[in-house]
C-alpha cells in the first residue's frame, strides 16, 4: 500500500521533467530517425514519395565533404582528449600540491569555463593573427618567421594546429575541476603511507594517485570523446561560418559531422536535404555509442572503484 | 636498537592562532627488541609522538634518536620504519601481493627475491592463502594482518601501530592482538603499539608508556604501573572494573574514610582521595568497613558488589569477592581492605601520597 503510493508519488514529481524530455529530447530524436528513412523528403511540402532503407545514408556517404569532416572530426577527438586529460591531470596535481594561492589558481584555470566559446575562439583567432598575434610575436623573439595561422590562405595543417590548441585548452577548464575535486577525497594517508615506505615521487603519481583517480580519468575521458565527436562552435569561433581560414578552398575546411548536419540544414528547404542531416547526425551517434561502449568494456578492466 | 625521545615538544597551530600542545616535554627511552603499549585517553597526543617517531610530523622542539644516531632532520624514507596505520591505509586497488610487495619495488629489490619475502611475510602472518585479493575482499583482521606483513615485510628498524584493533570487534580484537604479541616475538623487532585501550595495552606489552595532555604520566611493566600508580589519573586508567575513589583524610598519621581508620601513612593531616582497587576487599565479620550491598552481579568465576558512591548516588562502587559468599542486595557486610591495594592521593594535585 505504502509502496504504491510512494510509487505514484514518484511518478508524479518525475512529471515535469518527463514531460519535457519527451518534448524536447524523445520526440526529435525519435522524428531524426524517421527522417533519415523518408525517400526525397520535401521540408516546405512536408512529403516523402515514400521510405528507404540507406539511400539518404549514401547521400551522405558519397558527399566529398563527408570525408573530410570525418578525418576532421578523427584528428579533433584523437588528437586534443588524449592530450588536453594528460594535461589537466598534470595541472591538477601540480595544483592540489601547492600550498599558497590554491584558490587563485583554480580560478584562473576555471575562468575559461564560464566564458563564452565564441568570444575564447575569437580571441584565439586574435593570438594566431599572422601579423600582430601574440604567438608570432613570441615566436618572433626565438627568429622564427611569422607563420600564417589562421588568415588569408593559411594552410589546413596550420589551421588544424590552431584549432587543436585552442580545443585542448579549452576543454582544461572542466577537467582540472573534476580532477581536482577528485584529488582532494583521496585520503591522504595513502600518501603518508606512501612516504613511509619511501615511494618515489614518479611512482606515487602512477601507482597510487592516478589509480585512485581512475574512476574521475574514465568519466572525463568518456564525456570529453563524446563531446569532441561534436566539435563545431569551436570552429564557427576560430573561422566563422565557412568553417575554414579565408580565400581557402572546400577541400581545405575544417568541417566536423556536426558542421555537416549544420550544412543540410542550412539547406532544409532542399529536397531530401534535411533527412541527409538527420542520417548525418545518427551517423555520429551511432560513432559515438559505440566509442562509448568500447570504453566501458575497457573500463572494466582499468578503472578501481 | 633503542629509541631516545630527548624533550619532544609538539605544537600545532590552527589559523585562527590558536596553540595545541599535543606533546609537552617527552622523555623516554624505548628499549631495543620489545613491545611497547603507548596507552592514553583519546586526544591526549598518542598519534602525535608515533608520526614524530615515524618522521611524518616535526617536532617544534627536542630530539629523537635511534640508538645513537639522531634522526629528528631525517625524512620518513630513511628511517627505516614500518607503520601500521589506524584504518590501515591498504592501497584499495592492488592485491594483498601488490600491497606486500609495494615497500620492496620501491626500493628496487629483484621480482623474484621481493615475491618471495611477501609470500614468507604473509605466511608468518597467516595471510599466505589471500595473496590474490583485494582489501576491499578481506575481513579487518585479515587487512590488519596484510597491513602488519607490508610494514614488515622490508625489515625495518622500528614498528609502529596506531591503534591497529580499533576497528575490529570484541572477539577479533582478543585473538590479533595475540597474533601481534607472537609476530613481534617472532621477528624480535622494536615495537610500539599506540591504544587507548588499558586491558589490550597491558595484556600484550612489555612495558608501558601512560600519558595523559601530552605528558608522560608513568613508564613501566603493566603491573608494576597497576600495583604502583604514581598520580591519581594512572591509578583511575588502569583497572577494570576502574579503582574505587572515597573521599577521606589523613589524621595523626592515620587515614580516615568517613570517619574509620582504612590504613596508615605517614604524612601531613590533610583531605585526600582514597583509592581502592575492587578486588581489595576481604568478607571479615570483624572487618574495618561496612558497606551496604545495593546490587549484586554474579559472572560464575567471581561476583561483583555494587555499592552506592558516597557523594554521588549516580556512580557506584565495585567490589569483587569470591563467588562462594553468597550476598544479597541489601546486606550490610564487612570488610578489611589488602594494604597493597590501596592508595591515597593528594586531592588538589593527585599525586600519590
Ligand atoms: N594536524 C593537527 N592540527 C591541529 N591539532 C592537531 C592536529 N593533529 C592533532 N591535533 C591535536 O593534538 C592533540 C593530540 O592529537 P593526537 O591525534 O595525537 O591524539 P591521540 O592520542 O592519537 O588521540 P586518539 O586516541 O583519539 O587517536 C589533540 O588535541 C588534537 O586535537
Ligand atoms: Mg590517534
Amino acid at each position: 500500500m505504502l509502496e504504491r503510493q510512494n510509487n505514484l508519488k514518484a511518478l508524479f514529481y518525475l512529471a515535469p521533467a518527463m514531460v519535457l524530455l519527451s518534448v524536447f529530447t524523445f520526440y526529435p530524436l525519435f522524428n531524426a530517425f524517421f527522417l533519415a528513412f523518408l525517400r526525397d523528403y520535401e521540408f516546405l511540402l512536408r512529403s516523402a514519395k515514400g521510405f528507404t532503407l540507406f539511400g539518404n545514408f549514401k547521400n551522405v556517404i558519397t558527399d566529398p565533404d563527408f570525408g573530410i569532416a570525418m578525418k576532421n572530426t578523427s584528428i579533433i577527438t584523437f588528437i586534443s582528449v588524449p592530450i588536453s586529460v594528460i594535461i589537466a591531470l598534470l595541472i591538477s596535481v601540480a595544483l592540489n600540491s601547492v600550498k599558497k594561492l590554491q584558490g587563485a589558481f583554480q580560478t584562473i584555470f576555471f575562468l575559461p569555463y564560464v566564458t563564452n566559446a565564441i568570444a575564447i575562439g575569437m580571441a584565439f583567432a586574435f593570438i594566431f593573427h599572422a601579423d600582430y598575434g601574440l604567438l608570432n610575436t613570441i615566436l618572433g623573439w626565438f627568429g622564427i618567421n611569422p607563420i600564417n595561422w589562421v588568415g588569408l590562405n593559411a594552410s589546413w595543417s596550420n589551421a588544424m594546429f590552431a584549432l587543436l590548441v585552442y580545443t585542448i585548452w579549452g576543454g582544461l577548464a572542466f577537467k582540472i575541476m573534476v580532477f581536482l575535486s577528485g584529488l582532494q577525497s583521496i585520503d591522504k594517508q595513502y600518501y603518508d603511507a606512501a612516504r613511509v615506505d619511501a615511494t618515489p615521487r614518479r611512482r606515487v603519481l602512477t601507482k597510487i594517485t592516478i589509480p585512485l583517480l581512475s574512476p574521475m580519468i574514465f568519466y572525463i575521458t568518456v564525456t570529453s570523446f563524446i563531446g569532441a565527436f561534436k566539435a563545431y562552435r569551436t570552429i564557427i569561433g576560430m573561422f566563422g561560418e565557412t568553417l575554414r581560414p579565408p580565400g581557402t578552398l572546400s577541400k581545405d575546411s575544417l568541417i566536423t559531422i556536426v558542421g555537416l548536419v549544420y550544412d543540410a540544414l542550412a539547406h532544409a528547404d532542399a529536397t531530401g536535404k534535411m533527412s541527409e542531416a538527420a542520417a548525418a547526425s545518427i551517423i555520429l551517434f551511432s560513432i559515438t555509442m559505440i566509442f562509448t561502449l568500447v570504453q566501458m568494456q575497457i573500463s572494466k578492466r582499468r578503472v578501481h572503484f | 636498537m633503542d629509541i631516545t625521545l630527548k624533550e619532544i615538544t609538539k605544537i600545532f597551530q590552527a589559523k585562527d592562532k590558536s596553540e595545541t600542545v599535543a606533546v609537552n616535554d617527552f622523555n623516554i627511552t624505548i628499549p631495543s627488541g620489545k613491545l611497547i603499549g603507548l596507552l592514553g585517553p583519546s586526544g591526549c597526543g598518542k598519534s602525535t609522538t608515533l608520526y614524530m617517531i615515524a618522521g611524518l610530523l616535526t617536532p617544534n622542539h627536542g630530539r629523537i634518536y635511534f640508538g645513537d644516531e639522531d634522526v629528528t632532520d631525517m625524512a620518513p624514507e630513511d628511517r627505516g620504519i614500518g607503520l601500521v596505520f589506524q584504518n590501515y591505509a591498504l592501497y584499495p586497488h592492488m592485491t594483498v601481493r601488490q600491497n606486500i610487495m609495494f615497500p620492496l619495488e620501491n626500493i628496487k629489490v629483484p621480482k623474484e627475491e621481493a615475491l618471495k619475502r611477501a609470500q614468507d611475510m604473509a605466511d608468518l602472518v597467516g595471510i599466505g592463502e589471500l595473496m590474490n585479493r583485494k582489501p576491499k575482499q578481506l575481513s579487518g583482521g585479515q587487512q590488519q594482518r596484510v597491513a602488519i606483513a607490508r610494514a614488515l615485510v622490508k625489515k625495518p628498524r622500528v614498528l609502529l601501530l596506531d591503534e591497529p584493533l580499533s576497528n575490529l570487534d570484541a572477539r577479533l580484537r582478543l585473538a590479533t592482538r595475540e597474533e601481534i604479541k607472537r609476530i613481534q616475538r617472532e621477528t624480535g623487532i622494536t615495537t610500539i603499539f599506540v591504544t587507548h585501550d588499558q586491558e589490550e595495552a597491558m595484556s600484550i606489552s612489555d612495558e608501558i608508556i601512560l600519558m595523559d595532555l601530552g605528558i608522560k604520566q608513568q613508564v613501566g611493566e603493566p603491573q608494576d604501573v597497576y600495583d604502583e600508580p604514581k598520580n591519581l589519573f594512572v591509578a583511575k586508567f588502569l583497572g577494570t572494573p576502574p579503582i574505587n575513589l572515597m573521599p577521606g583524610e589523613i589524621k595523626n598519621k592515620q587515614v580516615l574514610i568517613r570517619g574509620s581508620k582504612v590504613t596508615g601513612k605517614a604524612a601531613k593531616n590533610q583531605e585526600v582521595v582514597v583509592g581502592i582497587r575492587p578486588e581489595g576487599f576481604e568478607i571479615d565479620p570483624n572487618g574495618i568497613m561496612e558497606l551496604e550491598v545495593y546490587m549484586v552481579e554474579t559472572i560464575g568465576r567471581d561476583t561483583t558488589l555494587i555499592i552506592k558512591n558516597f557523594n554521588d548516588s549516580a556512580k557506584s562502587y565495585r567490589i569483587i569477592v569470591d563467588a562462594r559468599h553468597r550476598i544479597k542486595p541489601g546486606d550490610k557486610v564487612k570488610f578489611n581492605i589488602e594494604s597493597d591495594k590501596i592508595f591515597v592521593f593528594n586531592r588538589e594535585t593527585g599525586e600519590r601520597l
